[in-house]
C-alpha cells in the first residue's frame, strides 16, 4: 500500500523496516523530522535506539562506537551537521565500519539557508574530512528512492565494510509524495568476527582503530583500502538514462534536479530538439564509463546542479574532451526551474557552445 | 595436604594484562593504572564481557596492553564512543580511558554530556597535568604557576585561566552515581583505586548510571622528574589542589 509522506519520514520509516539497530542524531533543519520521526515510531515498533546526542561530533561518534560492535547503525543530518562529522567519517572509513550517514543538503557555505542545495558534492564524493578515502554515495531523486535507498546502503555498507552516505537535498526532505514501503525486516543479532561484541576465548581481542603508527603499516591500510573502493567502482555504479537513445544533447544532473531537467527534456522535444537526461545515482562510484560511452552519439552536455558547479568536473573527466561540456546551476538555496534550464541550453547552442 | 596450602605465587600478572614491553616512560602511573583495570577484570571474570574505548593521548595504545575488545577513539570521544557501544549492547561492561588533555580539554562536552545522561559506563579519567603524548604542553588540569612547554614561566591563570576541576563538575550531575579521586603513588593509593574501580565495574552490572574515577597521576618525562621526584611534588601539590577522596557516593542501603 502506498503512503503519502515526507522525504525525511520516508528515510526514518525505510530504517525501522531495515531493521536498523541504532540511530544517533542532532536536529538541524531541513531534516529534523528524522529524529522525530523515530523518537515516535523507532522504539516501540523494533526496540531501536534512538538518541538524541548533544552535537554531530557526538552523533558520529556515538555511530563509530556502536557500528563497532557490528550493529546497523545510522545518523542523519544536513549541510553544516555534516561538516561537523567529518572527522569522525573520516575515522569510521579506516576503520573501515559498515554505518549509514544521510546528508539532506541546504544552501551554504557557512550557516547558508536552510532552503535545498547540492553543494555537498565535493565533500561527500571527494572526501570531506582528511585522508584518502570514499563513501559510497548515493542520491535519490524521489521520496521513493529515499526509502529504497536507505535498505540498500545498509546492505552496501555491510558488503565492503564502508560507510554509505545518501545525498539528498532539502526539498525531497520535506515535499511530500507517494511511496511503497518493502515488508519490516527483523533485526538481526549477527556476531561479526571483526566486531568488539566481548573477546571469546577461541580469538584474540578485537580493536577498532585507525590508529597503526608505523607508516609501512599505514601504506597497507591505505593500498587495501584503495582496492576495495576498486572493487566498488567495478560493481556497485548505478544510473538512470531518461530518452537518451536518440538524444542530440544530453542533460547530466543528480538528485531531484534530473527530475526538473526530465521537465525541460520534455519541453525541448516538444520544441523539436533532441535532448535526453543522464542521472547519476552513486555518485562515488561515478559512471564514467557509461557516460563516456553516451559522448559518442551526441553534439554536447549540459551539466545542471544546485550548486555553482562541481559534479560538472566529473562529467568532463568522463568524456574528456570529446563533445563540449558546459554548466548551468542555481545556488545557495534556489531550485532551477525547467524553462530556464531549457533556457540555458538554447542559449549555449545559439551561441555555439554546445 | 590443601592445593591452596602449597600455593607460592604471591604475585603475578594480570591474565587480561598483555605480556610486552609498555611504551609508557619508567616511573609512569599509566602502567599501574593498566594493571589495576586487568586485575579487577580477571577478579570478576569479565574479559570477554568488557570493551574498553582508548583515547587519544599516551594511553592511545592501550589496547595493546589490557587484553579486551577496544575502540580507539577520536580526541576527545571516547565517552561519545563508549556511549555508542553501551547503547547497543547494554548487557556489557564498558569502560573508557582517558587522559586529562582528552576528557577535560577537547571532550569536555562529551563528558559531561555522557555524566548527565548516566550512561552505564565506567570513565577512568588519568589527571597528570600536562600533554604527555605531545610533549609537555599546558594541560586543563595544569596547575596555576605549573611550568609545560606552552607556560614556560608557569601556568598564568589571568591569561590561560583555571585548573579545571571537572570532576567536581560531574559530581554536581544527576546522571554520575560513584565519583572518586584517587592516586597510584603510593601503595595505599594503589589499594584504593583498584578497590574505586571494583566499584565502577560493580555499579555498572546493576545499571547505577555513570562512574567516574580519576587517578592523580605524574609525568615524570614531561615533568621534568625523576619517577621518586614525580611521586613527591604530586603528593606535595598536585594532592593539595586535587585532594583524594569519593566526590559522590552512592546510599549504601541502596546500592
Amino acid at each position: 500500500m502506498k503512503k503519502l509522506m515526507k522525504g525525511n519520514e520516508a528515510l526514518a520509516e525505510a530504517a525501522i523496516r531495515a531493521g536498523a539497530d541504532a540511530y544517533f542524531g542532532y536536529p538541524i533543519t531541513p531534516q529534523s523530522e528524522v529524529l522525530e520521526y523515530l523518537s515516535r515510531e523507532a522504539k516501540r515498533r523494533t526496540g531501536m535506539i534512538v538518541l538524541q546526542a548533544e552535537s554531530e561530533v557526538a552523533s558520529i561518534n556515538m555511530v563509530y562506537g556502536a557500528a563497532g560492535t557490528g550493529k546497523k547503525v545510522w545518523t542523519s543530518s544536513s549541510s553544516p551537521g555534516i561538516s561537523l562529522m567529518q572527522e569522525g567519517i573520516s575515522y569510521i572509513a579506516s576503520a573501515e565500519l559498515p554505518c549509514l550517514i544521510v546528508n539532506v543538503q541546504r544552501g551554504g557555505p557557512g550557516l547558508g539557508t536552510i532552503q535545498p542545495a547540492q553543494a555537498d558534492y565535493f565533500q561527500a564524493v571527494k572526501g570531506g574530512g582528511h585522508g584518502d578515502y570514499h563513501l559510497i554515495v548515493l542520491a535519490p531523486s524521489t521520496v521513493q528512492e529515499m526509502a529504497d535507498f536507505v535498505k540498500l546502503s545498509f546492505e552496501l555498507a555491510f558488503k565492503y565494510r564502508n560507510p554509505v552516505m545518501i545525498l539528498a537535498d532539502g526539498a525531497l526532505g520535506q515535499m511530500m509524495e507517494k511511496v511503497e514501503f518493502f515488508e519490516q525486516e527483523e533485526r538481526k543479532h549477527i556476531i561479526y568476527d571483526w566486531a568488539t561484541t566481548g573477546k571469546t576465548k577461541e580469538r584474540d581481542s578485537n580493536v577498532i582503530t585507525s590508529l597503526h603508527i608505523k607508516p609501512d603499516k599505514m601504506e597497507e591500510i591505505n593500498i587495501h583500502l584503495q582496492k576495495k573502493y576498486k572493487e566498488i567502482e567495478e560493481n556497485e555504479i548505478r544510473y538512470e538514462e531518461i530518452m537518451c537513445d536518440d538524444a542530440d544533447y544530453i542533460i547530466t544532473a543528480f538528485g531531484l534536479v534530473a527530475r526538473i531537467c526530465t521537465k525541460a527534456a520534455e519541453m525541448a522535444r516538444e520544441k523539436g530538439l533532441k535532448v535526453g537526461v543522464f542521472r547519476p545515482i552513486s555518485l562515488f562510484p561515478f559512471p564514467y564509463e557509461q557516460i563516456k560511452s553516451r559522448s559518442g552519439n551526441i553534439k554536447g552536455i549540459l551539466d545542471v546542479e544546485m550548486n555553482a558547479g562541481q559534479m560538472v568536473e566529473d562529467v568532463k573527466l568522463a568524456v574528456n574532451g570529446k563533445v563540449p561540456v558546459e554548466f548551468f546551476g542555481r545556488m545557495g538555496g534556489m531550485v532551477p526551474s525547467p524553462d530556464e534550464i531549457l533556457e540555458a541550453l538554447e542559449n549555449y547552442i545559439a551561441g555555439g557552445k554546445l | 595436604m590443601n592445593e591452596e596450602m602449597i600455593k607460592t605465587t604471591v604475585f603475578e600478572r594480570p591474565k587480561s594484562l598483555i605480556d610486552t614491553d609498555m611504551h609508557y616512560c619508567p616511573g609512569c602511573g599509566h602502567g599501574v593504572a593498566h594493571r589495576l583495570i586487568t586485575e579487577v577484570i580477571d577478579e570478576m571474570g569479565i574479559q570477554g564481557e568488557t570493551i574498553g574505548v582508548a583515547p587519544v593521548g599516551c594511553s592511545v595504545f592501550a589496547y595493546n596492553y589490557i587484553n579486551v575488545d577496544f575502540s580507539e577513539a577520536a580526541h576527545g570521544r571516547a565517552s561519545a564512543v563508549a556511549t555508542g557501544i553501551k547503547r547497543v549492547l547494554p548487557d556489557k561492561f564498558v569502560f573508557s580511558y582517558q587522559g586529562d588533555g582528552d576528557l577535560a580539554a577537547i571532550g569536555t562536552g562529551e563528558t559531561i554530556h555522557t555524566c548527565n545522561r548516566g550512561e552505564n559506563i565506567l570513565i577512568i579519567f588519568i589527571n597528570n597535568g600536562i600533554y604527555g603524548m605531545t610533549g609537555g604542553q599546558m594541560a586543563p588540569t595544569t596547575l596555576e604557576n605549573m611550568k609545560s612547554t606552552t607556560t614556560p614561566f608557569g601556568r598564568d591563570a589571568s591569561i590561560m585561566g583555571y585548573p579545571l576541576k571537572i570532576t567536581e563538575l560531574v559530581a554536581a550531575l544527576p546522571g554520575t552515581y560513584y565519583v572518586t579521586r584517587q592516586s597510584v603513588h603510593k601503595p595505599l593509593n594503589v589499594r584504593r583505586a583498584k578497590k574505586a574501580i571494583q566499584k565502577g565495574f560493580e555499579y555498572q552490572k546493576r545499571n547505577k548510571g555513570t562512574c567516574f574515577v580519576e587517578i592523580v597521576s605524574n609525568c615524570p618525562s614531561n615533568w621534568k622528574m625523576t619517577p621518586v621526584e614525580s611521586n613527591k611534588w604530586l603528593d606535595k601539590h598536585m594532592l593539595d589542589f586535587y585532594q583524594l577522596g569519593d566526590l559522590k557516593v552512592p546510599n549504601e542501603k541502596e546500592a
